[in-house]
């Protein structure tokens, strides 16, 4: 049974899409990061699948544009509780990047340039459910938001789209990341309010 | 960048508790104070938030979330908070929520930025407008727990009416240095023009990287990137920087 703060009376109809609960709509496009915004020169980047056999898949910055490439439009939901609706990216889905990929893992845990890392289900990297994206609103990913290159899966808290990636290690087990080794949610599923650990 | 340490007692953190407010004061023109009385407030670190949960009458609810302003204390907590200007939930907490009404809290969460007594290190704080809530967490925190870790604070706001908690930090605190810089206007006669910060601020007012310091950096996005991107320029490890962002969105 909720608490009602009295003479609250909120603006329920400030938005025209579904939001997930707990969350409100902006239109701005908000900065979240544990840490200095890592600067990663496009001749040295580097995109690297490594299998749990210790098998490497790895594309240079060349070798990753001349990859087919989608604009996928997507919702955005932070945990810190913004969504944002009907986003404009580029990026290379990762059903062509693990098409070729020998693996019985069931996890990845995705690393960036700086050290940060997030896990998840590797079902959830495919079916055309996640990208890795180099374009925002038409123009280059800006560093800030995680250019060069940045993963995005938005049926998940945005978390989970790590910025800057370098790579996914596919795992048999699960292994927690950055945030989800600090009381975030193993899965992170905004409809289901997954928030923290024990949502 | 290392991994943050696992908060325990989940189940207490996770659950909406109901929180009373106790008090109200004013911090600058457009921030309030709010005290809470939270009846199992399981105690926080400095640096943590809480999710806030406004519920009316006809059971619309919406969530902010809002940084802890207070050292720990039992189950009182302060809140500072900025108002929004068009803001669903700011100009309610900051002009409406009244002495003895309720809205929802859970937390703390956040284990990352978060400052620890038991850390010997010095501690530099980069602070820009209402940033400056959980550095000042940190400073009562290390206050309150007798901490002769040296820190310092380099606080940016625009002009001098949009200082938060000036009073308390005209006070002496041994080990705390303070420096303030204006982006907008000074006060009379201050010999730094208003402008936004540089290395030669981080510099005169902050630690030589060779100490080690950890340093946290809170404001705005611009802010933070900024000042970020001048500690790492100046040779401070990255994984020393730790960085919390508030949006121009947080209504």
């Amino acid at each position: 049974m909720a608490v009602v703060s009295r003479g609250f009376r909120g603006r329920p109809g400030d938005t025209h899409h579904k939001l997930p609960p707990g969350q409100y709509e902006t239109t701005d496009f908000p900065v979240l990061s544990a840490g200095p915004t890592p600067r990663v020169d496009r001749d040295a980047w580097e995109f690297t699948i490594r299998t749990e056999t210790g098998a490497r898949h790895s594309w240079d910055w060349a070798q990753f544009m001349a990859l087919p490439s989608q604009t996928p439009t997507v919702d955005l939901h932070c945990v810190t509780k913004w969504s944002k609706f009907a986003t404009e990216w580029q990026g290379v889905s990762l059903d062509v990047l693990l098409e070729d990929v020998e693996t019985a893992a069931e996890f990845a845990l995705v690393h960036s340039y700086g050290g940060y890392t997030t896990n998840l289900p590797l079902e959830d990297l495919l079916d055309g459910k996640a990208w890795i994206a180099y374009r925002y609103d038409g123009e280059e990913l800006a560093p800030e938001h995680g250019g060069p290159a940045r993963l995005l899966v938005p049926h998940l808290y945005l978390w989970k789209s790590a910025k800057w990636v370098r790579g996914i290690h596919l795992l048999l087990e699960d292994e927690p990341g950055f945030w989800e080794s600090a009381g975030y949610h193993d899965y992170g599923d905004p409809w289901r309010e997954q928030r923290y650990q024990g949502d | 960048m290392a991994r943050a340490a696992v908060p325990g007692r989940l189940g207490d953190r996770l659950r909406w508790k109901t929180a009373r407010l106790a008090e109200r004061r004013p911090e600058s023109p457009a921030a309030r104070t709010l005290v809470f009385d939270v009846p199992g407030w399981p105690g926080h670190q400095a640096g943590q938030h809480v999710d806030v949960r406004l519920t009316a009458e006809d059971g619309y609810s919406t969530q902010r979330s809002y940084s802890l302003a207070s050292a720990p204390d039992g189950e009182r907590i302060e809140l500072t908070v900025q108002r929004v200007t068009d803001g669903e939930v700011s100009p309610y907490l900051t002009d409406e929520l009244a002495v003895g009404d309720l809205v929802e809290l859970r937390g703390p969460v956040g284990g990352w930025f978060v400052w620890r007594p038991e850390q010997k290190e010095p501690v530099l704080l980069v602070a820009g407008g209402s940033g400056l809530v959980p550095l000042m967490a940190m400073i009562r925190h290390r206050r309150a727990a007798g901490s002769r870790t040296p820190f310092r604070l380099v606080y940016s706001v625009r002009t001098p009416a949009d200082q938060l908690y000036a009073p308390e930090l005209r006070r002496d605190d041994p080990g705390l240095d303070k420096t303030y810089l204006y982006t907008r206007s000074t006060p009379p006669q201050w010999p730094r023009p208003a402008g936004r910060l540089t290395p030669a601020d981080l510099t005169r007012a902050g630690w030589p990287p060779d100490f080690e310091p950890t340093c946290y950096v809170c404001g705005p996005t611009g802010f933070v990137e900024n000042a970020a991107d001048l500690l790492v320029a100046l040779g401070h490890a990255p994984d020393r920087i730790r960085t919390e962002r508030f949006g121009p969105s947080g209504g």
